[in-house]
């Protein structure tokens, strides 16, 4: 377990003049489960690889439990990795692959032993011991990949990067579900790399969203959901993302295209202030079809799309699309509708970050 | 333009990897070819493009038999799973290779084409560059330009947006949507996500092991699945099964662990016998919200918070269930719940795994529920 | 039901005739030849089976063929190893990877006779810089007249020339394993020597069994260097198989035997790959098998 520090952590590859991952300061407390989220090309494998002593940092330092350990090389640092495709060992057994680790750390043989049955029961692979690895399936394999890593009791942190992206959908599940299993039971500070939202926000209790070398937020996947703090977060999280229009403050309302909505007058005193561009910002989810009241707006349908468990409409408002997610057997008649945007859930951005 | 698989098979020495099925193209449409990895949707996509030749069976497009035709003569694209451009080519030049393979369309014509398929894909600000200075989103975009640009009647993509960021494969699946509504090219789109099939709308033939299970309308097969392994591999998170035994004449299923259900009006006139119940987990809730609804008493094992659902997994008399909500549910493990459950939302399947009810299609009689390819 | 392309029959034909000419007929010539006794142009006498018998029974085959066997299987011994480690001791990228790759790969470019021809004259005592240092430190140093010394020079020639191929076999083969794996070893402590013996050696099978095949079926056959190097001596000392058929058939125009025993040289050479070919056909398979 560890308490994992960033102070001041940024990142250049040799040869280049820009940051993949821009200096920072973060602290990871010990036991958590967090996720790193963001598209490819955002830095959370730079970072991933510079927690684990896999790439020595350009600036800044790492800590874990207070002791700087930027400089120490993988073996040295406690860490366990488990990477993308799974990595075993094929000649060996499954009990040779996950006895591995320990044994190149010359623990003595009935200690080995106890510590892989241990592990191999916790995972369900006891009965699985004596095969050879080479015949397992991906999944398998990257269970393997993952017993090896928790096999030592020093572990301070177990780094996933992008483990499931070999594995087949259905079986995700299964593989997700028990990782959970494994913090709840082993209580090991987790790091999960991932560009798919819904692997990152089902395993961490905290999510850190990058983008271009930078945290934009970090909060549990409620807070990120419901109040993300800048307007990637809100495009990037959530299928679909967030819906974003552009927007006017006019007094006590705000104004889209031509129709106005009303403000809370806290709201528009803090709205007022800004003095930048608004956009105003709310989750498909959190807009309803009105049948009538003033607080709605009317916009155009133009199309609505079934997806089984759920339906998308998506319309025209002030010339912008706005997608809403309605139930499975909602239906729509006609070419106009009316939405109601729930106050509490509406945000308004300025230059991308979160004014209220 | 029709395509149509009559009988088609594929053996590799003693392993059959394609067994003997016929399948009739949606013409214009876009087709989903839905199946885990290994299923033979691969294999189905290089018999269709004439890239492997079948073991038995025909191949006809638009009534001609075109088994034994070469790709090259064939007037198709493909698109891949790895971004295959060539490397020494600029975007521009990549694009119009085939084009100047072809070399039936002078420079100009080229030109204007490229730059119009450029365009639609959102790249033509890249034309100069080389592939490896461009994202793998962009990547991917040129390898589809390069397939469209030729405008063959017939389109096969095999997991084209399997190696690119979540985001990203939303982005692009709406645009193919949009790019191919105009109905003039034969789309085929081999996925494992039963979500990018109901993204995509037109057609869903469903493969397992080789084997055609189903070929019909999306939503249809979603809705109706035609036998359990269906239900299995188009639903994510997966369907709830239940082995149940119904009994003669009392209208109930009785499930493991005690639990009795009463059937629903379109479950009722089942024979009896031993069944496999399905039920969706989005079709699980916290609160009753019909009359009619049983409750049941779970203890929960985990609570996933997505956002916009919660996936809670439960262990109810023993069975483990799972259960779609809407928003944040933060229980905890080892904590209490009922859950509601509408008789009308269960599905049951046979002995044989074939649908014998589904909720608003009602009884299916046994030879009725016989599906494609069976 | 499958229609055939009957063009492709045509496109074959060239070079069909082309193989037919140049190896399916001789090859149905020595066939002949090794069942007849051959006593002047026009005079030939059917022997049967007769040769085959003289073939196997002669002691000085079983001379050859024997010292056939220990050279491929010392040559082996010391090539693939050597060979393995001058790929895990090459540069991986840049100017510097290229440069060892180039200059490793000379050997592999020389004419066969040509090597035979340095060699020959590197290991003279007096003009030779070899044979000179090894003299000057005080050995006594002649491969025309003792035979160690000439079973030495050949094998180290033998390894000079060809080392080089195993070398960049192997090179390509431990480019193609991804980082990932050796990012995990380091990650779970794995030594050197448990990287190499669990992960590189595991990744090179394929390219090992091909190097292998490729070198035995090369040493197995070798000729023109240590006929050009020791004439085959000093006495016959090393004279390999090819090098004794060659007497037998051109020498002594005893073409009978030599038909026959070409024979069954080739029989020797083609049941060898086929072991190695099904070996590496194992070996691809089980590669190849669905992981994910």
């Amino acid at each position: 377990m560890a308490r994992i520090e960033l102070n001041g952590l940024g990142h250049r590859y040799p040869g280049s003049e820009q940051y993949a991952l821009q200096p920072q300061t973060m602290v990871w407390e010990d036991g958590g489960a967090y996720a790193l989220l963001g598209p490819s090309g955002c830095g959370k494998t730079t970072l991933l690889n510079i927690i684990s002593g896999l790439l020595t940092p350009s600036e800044g330092s790492v800590l874990f439990d207070g002791r700087d350990v930027t400089q120490l090389p993988p073996e040295k640092r406690n860490i366990a990795q488990v990477f993308q495709f799974p990595v075993i060992y094929d000649t060996m057994t499954v009990f040779d692959n996950l006895a591995f680790p320990l044994r190149n750390r010359k623990l003595p043989e009935p200690e080995v032993r106890s510590r892989v049955q241990e592990i191999a029961e916790i995972l369900d692979l006891s009965g699985e011991l004596r095969r050879r690895a080479s015949g397992l399936s991906a999944e398998e394999k990257q269970i393997i990949s993952l017993g090896r890593g928790l096999v030592r009791k020093d572990v301070a942190a177990v780094l996933f990067d992008e483990p499931l992206t070999v594995i087949d959908p259905h079986v995700k599940w299964l593989l997700r579900r028990q990782l959970k299993r494994i913090h709840q039971q082993l209580k090991l500070s987790l790091i999960y790399v991932t560009h798919d939202q819904i692997e990152a926000l089902t395993f961490a209790n905290q999510v850190v969203v990058m983008y271009e070398g930078e945290v934009v937020q970090m909060g549990t996947p409620q807070a990120l959901f419901e109040e993300p703090a800048h307007t990637f977060v809100g495009h990037f999280i959530g299928s679909p993302g967030m819906n974003l229009l552009p927007c006017e403050l006019n007094g006590e309302s705000i104004r889209l295209g031509e129709q106005s909505m009303p403000l809370a007058p806290a709201l528009a005193v803090r709205l007022a202030q800004v003095g930048k561009p608004l956009m105003l910002g709310i989750r498909p989810e959190f807009i309803r079809l009105a049948s009538s009241g003033s607080a709605a707006l009317d916009a155009d349908v133009v199309r609505l799309e079934d997806l089984g468990t759920s339906k998308i409409l998506t319309v025209t408002l002030a010339g912008k699309p706005i997608r809403i997610r309605l139930p499975e057997q909602q239906t729509v008649e006609g070419t106009r509708v009316r939405l109601d945007f729930q106050p509490e859930r509406t945000m308004f951005y300025a230059d991308g970050h979160r004014i209220a | 333009m029709q395509l149509k698989l009559d009988g088609i098979s594929k053996l590799a020495g003693a392993d059959v990897h394609i067994h003997p099925l016929d399948l009739n193209l949606q013409a214009g449409k876009i087709n989903v070819l839905l199946g885990q990895t290994r299923a033979g949707k691969t294999t189905l996509m290089r018999l269709m493009a004439g890239l492997d030749r079948p073991s038995g069976g025909r191949v006809l497009v638009d009534g001609v038999d075109v088994t034994g035709v070469s790709v090259r003569r064939r007037d198709l694209a493909m698109v891949y799973q790895q971004f295959v451009n060539y490397p020494s080519f600029t975007v521009f030049e990549n694009i119009a290779s085939p084009l100047r393979l072809a070399g039936k369309l002078s420079p100009q014509e080229i030109k204007t084409r490229v730059e119009a398929v450029a365009e639609k894909l959102h790249i033509a600000h890249l034309l100069d560059r080389l592939p490896s200075a461009l994202s793998g989103g962009q990547q991917q975009r040129t390898a589809m330009a390069r397939a469209m640009v030729k405008q063959a009647p017939l389109l096969l993509l095999d997991e084209p947006l399997v190696n690119l960021d979540y985001k990203l494969r939303e982005e692009l699946r709406a645009e193919l949507k949009d790019l191919f509504a105009d109905g003039h090219t034969t789309v085929v789109y081999a996925t494992t996500e039963p979500h990018e099939a109901l993204l995509l709308g037109g057609h869903t033939a469903v493969l397992d092991e080789g084997r055609l299970l189903q070929f019909a309308p999306t939503l249809e097969v979603f809705h109706h699945p035609a036998t359990q392994r269906v239900a299995q591999v188009f639903s994510d998170p997966p369907m709830n099964l239940l082995p149940a035994h119904i009994p003669a004449g009392t209208g109930e299923a009785r499930l493991a662990g005690g639990l009795v259900l009463p059937l629903g009006p379109h479950l009722t006139a089942l024979p009896a016998g031993q069944y496999t119940l399905g039920v969706r987990p989005s079709h699980l809730r916290l609160r009753p919200e019909r009359s009619g609804e049983v409750a049941l008493q779970c203890e929960v094992e985990l609570a996933e918070i997505s956002g916009s659902d919660t996936y809670l997994h439960l262990k109810q008399a023993g069975a483990d269930w799972v259960a779609q909500l809407p928003g944040v549910c933060d229980l905890d493990p080892g904590s209490h719940v009922e859950i509601y459950l509408h008789p009308g939302d269960v599905f049951a399947f046979d002995q044989q795994g074939r649908l014998a009810g589904s909720p608003d299609r009602g009884l299916i009689l046994a030879a009725n529920a016989a599906s494609v390819g069976a | 039901m499958k229609p055939y392309n009957n063009k492709a029959w045509l496109l074959v034909l060239p070079v069909v005739l082309c193989v037919a000419f140049s190896a399916v007929i001789p090859l149905m010539t020595v066939v002949n030849y090794s069942v007849q006794d051959i006593l002047g142009p026009d005079q030939r006498v059917f022997v049967g089976t007769e040769w085959f018998k003289n073939v196997l029974r002669d002691p000085e085959l079983h001379g050859a063929l024997w010292r056939q066997i220990v050279f491929s299987a010392t040559v082996l011994a010391i090539e693939i190893p050597l060979g393995i480690l001058l790929a895990l001791a090459l540069p991986a990228q840049g100017w510097r990877s290229s440069l060892a790759l180039v200059l490793l790969a000379m050997p592999l470019l020389i004419p066969q006779n040509v090597v035979g021809t340095i060699w020959q004259i590197y290991g003279r005592t007096d003009i030779g810089f070899g044979g000179l240092v090894i003299s000057k430190l005080g050995f006594d140093y002649n491969y025309a007249s003792n035979p160690t010394d000439a079973w030495l020079t050949v094998v180290v020639m033998d390894i000079w020339h060809w080392t080089p191929l195993i070398a960049l076999l192997a090179f390509a083969g431990l480019r193609a394993i991804p980082e990932a794996y050796y990012q995990a070893a380091r990650i779970d402590g794995a030594s050197r020597w448990a990287v190499f013996r669990y992960i590189q050696l595991p990744k090179l099978r394929g390219v090992l069994l091909i190097g292998l095949l490729l070198r035995f079926m090369d040493s197995f056959m070798i000729y023109t260097e240590p006929f050009v190097l020791t004439g085959g001596g000093p006495g016959n000392a090393t004279t390999f198989l090819s090098q004794y058929l060659t007497q037998k058939a051109v020498g002594q125009f005893d073409l009978g035997p030599a038909a026959a025993f070409s024979l069954v040289y080739f029989l020797i050479i083609l049941l060898a790959c086929f072991v190695f070919y099904t070996l590496l056909q194992n070996q691809a398979e089980s590669d190849n098998k669905p992981e994910a």
